[in-house]
């Protein structure tokens, strides 16, 4: 069933179907997402205007760690069962990743700084996403530095297996320790604490996010299977 | 929807410098990963298109 999917040409064809519909979906959602973050919901009664910035802050964040699940989820189904599918869907993934996570950290300071008085503070959850914006450089610094790509592929994947140990500790740091960060109001026992007009533009944006993610997945994967296709060219060329 | 209440909004109640540069730098930043997913296979599927055509130039021959 898996093998079925996972054929790169079938994954060409299936891809080119699916992907004016996640265009399209993408700039729906972040249109009203963002309609409402701006124009249709209150400002907060303790943060005012501010509050705005959590539509675009928190489900970058979610994203940041989603992202970093898939990549781990998929470089280990390609170091177990060597599916090279996976391994390229891990590498496309890193890319995006990253982007969530600067963008968490740039919206976060930019958050920080009217409510805390300061862009920065080396709390648990702070440092903790930072560390995870590291590891998605390192990811895709060791996957390029290898002149055999599936060496590299294979380095990148432990990595990423290792690096998964930050995933809960980013997602229980607020719990664990005594930040300045506020712990969450969606996802908690006895439903979200966060009135719905606030949720529907939070989760509009957070849904936006995912079917962003699966757009640009699917565009670099078509990249990483053509690119593969031009170096398997070249080095037959190369061996006449 | 006047002047004032247009100002008021891009005022965003005195937090205009937080709020405005958190959604801009968002935008910017989901707009460019996409420009850069979109011209690395549009780039990859350029050197496969020549690649075949060199391929089939030198069968010929």
């Amino acid at each position: 069933m898996l093998h079925r999917f996972a054929n790169p040409t079938r994954f060409l064809r299936l891809s080119a179907a699916l992907l004016p519909w996640t265009a399209g979906l993408t700039l729906v959602l972040l249109i009203a997402g963002l309609y409402l973050a701006l124009f249709g919901s209150p400002a907060d009664y303790q943060q005012g205007e501010t509050v705005r910035i959590m539509y675009v802050h928190v489900p970058a964040a979610w994203m940041a760690l989603f992202c970093y699940s898939c990549m781990a989820g998929a470089s280990a189904v390609g170091l177990i069962w060597k599916h090279p599918l996976a391994d390229m869907a891990a590498k496309a993934t890193a890319p995006i990743g990253a982007c969530f996570t600067f963008l968490a950290l740039v919206t976060g300071s930019l958050w920080g700084k009217p409510m805390w008085g300061a862009w920065w503070v080396w709390d648990a959850r702070l440092t903790s996403v930072l560390i995870l914006f590291f590891l998605y450089l390192g990811y895709m610094a060791l996957h390029n530095a290898f002149d055999d790509p599936t060496r590299g592929a294979r380095s990148a994947a432990v990595l990423a297996l290792v690096g998964f140990v930050n995933v809960p500790i980013i997602k229980f740091s607020v719990d664990w320790w005594n930040t300045l960060h506020q712990p969450s109001s969606v996802v908690k026992m006895g439903g979200p604490a966060i009135h719905p007009s606030m949720l529907t533009p939070l989760l509009l944006m957070g849904l936006a996010y995912t079917t962003y993610y699966v757009w640009v997945l699917l565009l670099r994967l078509r990249g990483e299977i053509v690119a593969g296709k031009v170096r398997a060219i070249r080095l037959r060329q190369a061996h006449g | 929807m006047t002047v004032d209440t247009i100002t008021s909004f891009l005022h965003m109640g005195g937090h205009a410098a937080y709020v405005w540069p958190s959604f801009v730098i968002t935008v910017v930043v989901l707009a460019a990963l996409f420009v850069h997913s979109l011209s690395f296979l549009r780039a990859g599927e350029a050197a496969l298109k020549g690649l075949k055509a060199e391929d089939e130039a030198s069968d010929e021959t």
